[in-house]
């Protein structure tokens, strides 16, 4: 046997030497850029006789926003322009994610309609929206559509009342009378016994395994109280208020911004076409064996659809679906373009104001990250509990 | 047993009977065609009855150079042309070389001549010539292509890459004083030259520091890993427009005093920057599709880590998300409208200037219907160019 002597490697030829090497000097040419930066910026920042801080949100805005979800006048801070902007960000987001969805997953079954014609108006439409700029798209909607609209005097009145006007556009809206306190408890009080009903179905589900339509019922047990409730009290709870129009302006009922309407139905159209493609993408993904097989068994078309079909078809569909969310509300910041008071908006008027350029874009940064993380959260959470269970 | 077989049966559907199976087969089928036949006629109606009668054309054919080029001087307009005829060469060239093995290459070849010699037919004076020429130089590359074949392989990968710098280079000039290709500054740079360049930079750009990204993120080194991620997710999570507000109002506070970054130049840097972080994550898809084996087989055949990752690794993956990276690269010409928010004079900020003459108020719709349709026609051209790219690379095929 030969001897062999062990022969160290020399350190810098010892990879995992040179890894932390590697990466040391990786992490001290970053924090060296940060560092050049930052101390720039301080400089700079001296120079114009201004420090860092978020103490200047407690100023007065001066500024008025045309629209308010919460009282806000212009002696209020600009912390308080902040918090309108960014109500009137989630409120947009919210509004269009429920209208995108509805109208994507129409789009989405239309795709795969045994009906010629639909299926190609569907791809049609897609094909129309994925190929152009949102934000083209937008200004188009907002100048050539909602601002072309004819002036208040001369409404064009759609059914149920519609006025729509260059000034935006009024729409019946109800109001809340003095029995609207005690109805509201009522709606609480059917919550709570919607919920309580799932509750107990979900429960007799795992016990018996046969799944009950918990959702259903649920919302049949909330539907009955609210429909008692109205009926029982002694008054109807709202009165259906119609929009008119009064000299030079609309009165009554509720009227929305054109700037809101456009941005909206701008968002809605362009993210459907998004959603539809993912639906029509999620639907196909349940291979037609899974439908055999349900029907082999004795299953009913519905009972396919909702036992076997539906919940493989969401495992394909959520992930995409909360992305094309995400999307949706990212792109609400376009709103700059067609002057809806969003939260960028308004803090890019806040930011010529008091010229914190830093302070306002973290702050809108921070504030979209956010939502961003909560969304990836959520994802995580539902994958996890969606997860095909394999070996 | 009769020898004969008797061919299968093959359904020869009447025109009636094929409407009636593909629109009126059940009641509610019925329903939903009229319906749907309704809407197209009435959409339909609208929209010929606009285009033919309504719409005031002459404010785009009025301004159509300034939709094009924005303020680049007229004097110099030839260094586009030339830019653009380069570009009609290299692109016939790869179009010969490359076209025997790609299904509808061929159409795209005469695709790209009819257009430009269409054009050729409505325009007038130099532009009408440089058209010709641009046309004969598709045509000549092609033939020189196809007649060269293999050989020419490298000259015109080569042509592609050193394209783009050239074809800026070409724009901005040389030098205040030079009097060949004196300076033509950014400001005065706009239209669809600007979008098109943003776009051009923002791909050249953003595609490898996508790709050293993703290879990031998988890295097992945890501080370039966290780096990756940490960047990935914050760019991911924010709008592209605050993004372009942090360049044009941020950036100008991190530099040393002095120095001044040219607002073009700003904005191509955050569309840069935003585009990398998407891409690295599609990148990232197709190396976590490259089964394991592919690595250990590298490496058993003695290639490091940066030939294994350059010659069998990156290769199999950049094949496998060229559809996805193809519509990020939509997605990235797409936002670059957002520039014309902090003020460049891109397609939809020239729009605004076009609509600010006094002569051509209140024609909003013709404009924004004519740049819609530029953006519409040139993402269409991308993605079709990339299906057929899909199908000659065999792209889920095997």
């Amino acid at each position: 046997m030969r001897n062999q002597k062990h022969t160290a490697i020399p350190f810098w030829r010892d990879e995992r030497v040179l890894q932390v090497l590697g990466q040391v000097a990786f992490a001290a040419a970053v924090i060296f850029f940060f560092y050049i930066l930052i101390q720039n910026m301080v400089t700079g920042l001296q120079r114009q006789g201004t420090t860092l801080g978020f103490s200047f949100l407690q100023g007065t805005a001066g500024f008025d926003i045309a629209e308010t979800s919460i009282t806000y006048s212009r002696t209020s801070t600009y912390a308080q322009a902040f918090l309108v902007g960014l109500l009137n960000t989630l409120q947009v987001s919210f509004v269009g994610i429920i209208l995108s969805t509805i109208l994507g997953i129409i789009l989405g079954v239309a795709r795969l309609s045994s009906n010629l014609l639909v299926r190609n108006l569907s791809a049609a439409y897609l094909e129309l929206m994925r190929n152009l700029s949102l934000l083209v798209f937008l200004i188009f909607w907002y100048l050539a559509v909602f601002l072309k609209l004819p002036r208040v005097a001369e409404a064009v009145i759609w059914p149920g009342q519609i006025h729509l006007t260059n000034r935006g556009v009024g729409l019946p809206w109800g109001l809340p009378t003095e029995t609207f306190e005690t109805y509201r408890w009522v709606l609480w009080a059917g919550l709570a016994a919607a919920a309580l009903v799932a509750l107990v179905l979900h429960y007799i589900g795992k016990r018996t395994g046969k799944p009950p339509l918990t959702a259903l019922w649920a919302l049949l047990t909330f539907a009955a109280f609210a429909v008692v409730g109205w009926f029982v009290l002694p008054g109807a709870p709202l009165t259906l208020d119609y929009p008119s129009v009064q000299g030079l302006n609309m009165v009554g009922g509720k009227v929305v911004s054109p700037e809101f309407m456009a941005l909206l139905s701008g968002l809605v159209l362009y993210t459907a076409a998004f959603i539809g493609e993912v639906v029509r993408a999620g639907l196909q993904a349940v291979s037609k064996g899974q439908v055999e097989a349900a029907r082999a068994i004795g299953l009913t078309g519905f009972q396919t659809l909702r036992l076997v079909v539906f919940p493989q078809a969401m495992r394909v569909i959520v992930p995409p679906l909360t992305s094309q969310y995400l999307n949706l509300t990212k792109n609400s910041s376009l709103a700059i373009a067609v002057g809806f008071p969003d939260m960028f908006y308004v803090s890019n008027t806040i930011l010529n104001q008091s010229g914190r350029a830093v302070e306002m874009i973290s702050l809108v940064m921070l504030t979209y990250l956010t939502f961003s993380l909560v969304t990836s959260w959520f994802m995580n959470w539902y994958n996890q509990r969606a997860q095909l269970v394999e070996r | 047993m009769s020898d004969k077989i008797l061919p299968p049966l093959i359904e020869r559907p009447s025109p009636l009977s094929w409407i009636y199976k593909n629109l009126f087969n059940t009641w509610y089928n019925a329903l939903l065609s009229l319906l749907s036949g309704a809407l197209i006629f009435w959409i339909g109606r609208a929209v010929v009855i606009w285009l033919l009668e309504v719409a005031q054309w002459r404010v785009i054919v009025t301004n159509l150079r300034l939709i094009m080029l924005g303020q680049f001087p007229i004097s110099e307009v030839w260094r586009v042309w030339l830019g653009l005829a380069l570009l009609a060469l290299i692109t016939g060239n790869s179009l010969g070389i490359w076209g025997r093995k790609a299904r509808g290459a061929g159409r795209v070849t005469i695709g790209l001549l009819v257009l430009l010699l269409g054009l050729a037919v409505i325009t007038s004076g130099q532009s009408q010539l440089w058209l010709l020429g641009m046309a004969g130089l598709l045509g000549l590359g092609w033939w020189v292509g196809r007649s060269a074949g293999k050989g020419l392989e490298r000259v015109v990968i080569t042509g592609w890459v050193i394209w783009p710098p050239i074809f800026i280079l070409l724009l901005r000039g040389l030098g205040a004083d030079s009097e060949l290709l004196p300076l033509v500054g950014t400001n005065l740079w706009g239209g669809l030259l600007l979008t098109l360049l943003l776009t051009i930079v923002g791909i050249v750009f953003s595609f490898p520091l996508g790709v050293l990204l993703a290879l990031g993120r998988r890295s097992s080194l945890p501080i370039v890993r966290w780096f990756s991620v940490a960047y990935i997710e914050l760019i991911r999570g924010v709008p592209l427009i605050t993004l372009l507000f942090m360049a044009q109002l941020m950036l100008p506070l991190f530099l040393p005093t002095g120095v001044n970054i040219d607002r073009v130049l700003r904005a191509m840097v955050a569309i840069t920057l935003f585009s990398a972080a998407y891409l690295a994550e599609n990148v990232r898809g197709g190396l976590q599709a490259i089964p394991k084996g592919q690595y250990e087989a590298a490496y058993a055949m003695g290639l490091n880590n940066i030939q294994s990752m350059g010659l069998i690794i990156m290769p199999q993956a950049l094949r496998l998300v060229i559809p996805i990276l193809v519509g990020q690269f939509i997605a990235l010409f797409k936002d670059t409208a957002l520039v014309s928010i902090v003020g460049l004079m891109d397609l939809v900020g020239i729009g605004k200037t076009v609509l600010a003459q006094p002569e051509f108020l209140g024609l909003q719709r013709e404009v924004y219907a004519f740049i819609s349709m530029l953006y519409w026609v040139i993402s269409y051209a991308m993605a079709y160019v990339s299906q057929r790219l899909e199908v000659s690379l065999g792209v889920g095929e095997r």
